[in-house]
């Protein structure tokens, strides 16, 4: 039985390299009302493609931004400001790790 | 059943005030929540902080829970009383935060499941079933020639007589061909099922490479450490250099020193843009074994008088 070749073969695709979403299409995703997300492009947490919000296009790292950023504010019980501080410090947090990884200082 | 000291887990005493337990809380969802923290056992402490401050800030469900007393000690084999809660009654907010589906045995015996199946009814809900995240490792040679993984899932699932019950299914998921660790599969309809006419959610795999013997990944950019004998060093040679992909014959140019960095254009993880395979130099010296190697190494100082290995460091 635990034998994978039984099982229907699922195909994926890597969310980071989807590109052109659509605000409808993000909302969706993140099951979130428009606001939510206006409200991300707003604070700069998300910089789509685009002027108008019905002509903005997003892209899967869009989209993994929102979900960390709402799911920042539900379970820390910070507001967006908030949110979009702690995402660009992780952001910095990143570059500087991976500059340790290049020197060998890990 | 073990019994979940809940004062344990959130580091406060037993007569804590109501605010101490939120700014516990508080500080401890920041320190653990997955988004933020590396620790890979982040996600099972942030469930379990969750849980305790389900019971801990709902003054019902703490009383009910002081009620037990305080000689239990976590992870002691637990059979609550009977008639323990008579008295009390759990009328709950309708919402435990996150991950409320996944509180625990001893969590579901004292308050039930249906407390727990409260966060259903956040305001934004659009019954569309949740989105479940998980992680998956792959070698570095998967993200080179795809794969397919059979992973194992477990999700709560209501039961017909109205119980949740934890249910593990299997995937099989194909990973495909240049992911990157950091990467999240999407995986459309494999979340939890929608309520009502809802869609069910996806489920997200966030890919993480298996540390590799040789090979180091950066980004796109995969590096390997490459001995070379003294003699191919100064002299050039064409050396076999493995990658994740194929076995390669990379020409050395002659002169090459320690820490010299090759590239190959194109060999790193594929994809639209491909990464690079950098080849890092090493030079290796054969270990002086007998009195004549000695002597060839003594032949090669004199030859080399006028060499200054550490000229740079001005001693």
């Amino acid at each position: 039985m635990d034998n994978g070749k039984m099982l229907p073969q699922l195909s994926a695709i890597i969310l980071e390299e989807q590109t052109g979403l659509t605000l409808t299409e993000v909302c969706q995703a993140c099951a979130v009302r428009v606001e939510l997300i206006v409200g991300l492009v707003d604070e700069g947490v998300l910089d789509p493609v685009g002027r108008e919000p019905h002509r903005w296009r997003f892209t899967g790292t869009h989209l993994h931004r929102a979900t960390v950023a709402l799911r920042l504010q539900r379970d820390l019980g910070v507001n967006r400001a908030g949110a979009a501080l702690a995402l660009q410090l992780l952001d910095e947090i990143e570059i500087l790790q991976a500059r340790l990884r290049k020197t060998g200082h890990e | 059943m073990e019994f979940k000291d809940y004062y344990q887990i959130m580091g406060v005493a037993r007569d804590a005030t109501q605010d101490e337990i939120k700014r516990a809380y508080r500080q401890l969802a920041r320190k653990y929540h997955p988004d933020v923290s590396k620790d890979p056992a982040a996600e099972v402490r942030f469930k379990e902080l969750g849980e305790a401050y389900a019971v801990l800030k709902d003054l019902e469900k703490r009383a009910a829970y002081d009620q037990l007393g305080s000689n239990w000690k976590a992870g002691q084999d637990f059979r609550p009383p009977p008639d323990w809660n008579a008295g009390f009654e759990f009328s709950g907010d309708g919402s435990q935060g996150a991950g409320a589906a996944d509180f625990s045995d001893f969590f579901e015996t004292l308050y039930g499941h249906g407390s727990a199946a409260g966060n259903r009814a956040r305001p934004d809900f659009h019954a569309r079933g949740e989105d479940h995240h998980a992680r998956v490792m792959i070698d570095l040679e998967d993200a080179y020639n795809g794969a397919t993984r059979v992973i194992t899932l477990r999700t709560p699932e209501v039961d017909a007589h109205g119980r949740v019950a934890m249910r593990s299914h299997k995937l099989n998921v194909t990973i495909p061909r240049g992911v990157r660790a950091g990467q999240h599969i999407r995986l459309a309809g494999q979340g939890a099922p929608g309520i009502g006419q809802g869609k069910a959610g996806d489920l997200y795999l966030e890919v993480g490479f298996n540390p590799h013997a040789h090979f180091r990944v950066e980004q796109r950019d995969v590096y390997l450490d490459l001995p070379l004998a003294p003699w191919e060093a100064a002299l050039g040679a064409t050396v076999t250099v493995p990658t994740p992909g194929a076995a390669v014959d990379l020409k050395i140019p002659p002169n090459s020193m320690a820490g010299g960095k090759l590239r190959l254009k194109g060999r790193g993880i594929p994809g639209t843009t491909p990464g690079d395979f950098y080849v890092v130099l090493q030079i290796a010296l054969p270990p002086p074994a007998t009195e004549a190697d000695k002597n060839f190494y003594g032949a090669m100082a004199e030859r080399f008088k006028s060499f200054q290995p550490r000229a740079k460091l001005g001693a």
